[in-house]
């Protein structure tokens, strides 16, 4: 693996670490206004549908911890296991990938 | 010479690297739930029943904890990484350690 290529994942990981910094502070403030007295699908669904900036804050959100999981995860994988070839590569684009479907699909769920 | 503050260091890298992992394998659960609103309220509503339960959010309450452990935690990382070191930085593992359980507890306060 290339010192440039590993640059820029380093460079990735802190870039989406500042990102995931403002995003993860204002999702618990508002998880922790959200759920006093309870949460039901329909009142989320209230607050969501049709909030096009939520979906867009929170797309932000999922593909910045989508990208600063999956690299942490590849971190840990060379360093505990020792696990570098090419299988672990590709396990982590999959997570990366999976992360960002997922998490996509289920803001458009409720966005849309 | 392995002096407090190294202990403290290790410690710190430690926390950091496995609240990461936990928090990594957790996304993929988290998203989804989310993504359950997809198939009808009901769905998501069941869930947000079973989640109700008192254990269920000690269980949420920790992993705001960890959320906030590894953010605050970040966070030192980042200003180590990105400014010339400064004394006062050694305070941050304690700041990071304290803001994660002040997290944990308010969010407690607020889910009952």
């Amino acid at each position: 693996m290339s010192n440039r290529l590993e640059f820029k994942i380093w460079l990735a990981h802190r870039l989406s670490a500042m990102a995931l910094g403002l995003f993860v502070v204002v999702h618990l403030a508002g998880m922790m206004i959200a759920i006093q007295g309870g949460v039901s699908a329909q009142e989320i669904l209230g607050r969501t549908s049709g909030n096009y900036v939520f979906g867009l804050f929170y797309s932000l959100f999922v593909l910045a911890a989508a990208t600063h999981a999956s690299i942490g995860l590849r971190t840990v994988a060379r360093e505990v296991l020792g696990w570098k070839g090419w299988s672990a590569g590709i396990l982590i684009i999959c997570f990366f990938l999976a992360l960002n479907i997922v998490g996509v699909s289920a803001i458009g769920g409720l966005v849309l | 010479m392995n002096t407090n503050r190294d202990k403290k260091e290790y410690w710190a890298s430690f926390v950091q690297r496995w609240s990461g992992v936990l928090l990594a394998l957790f996304l993929p659960a988290h998203f989804t739930v989310l993504s359950l609103v997809l198939q009808g309220e009901q769905v998501l509503d069941g869930f947000l029943y079973w989640a109700d339960a008192p254990i269920v959010k000690f269980a949420e309450a920790g992993l705001v904890g960890l959320l906030a452990v590894h953010l605050l935690g970040g966070v030192r990382l980042l200003v180590i990484e990105f400014f010339a070191w400064k004394e006062w930085q050694g305070y941050l593992i304690s700041v990071a350690g304290t803001g994660a359980m002040a997290a944990g507890c308010l969010f407690l306060l607020r889910a009952f």
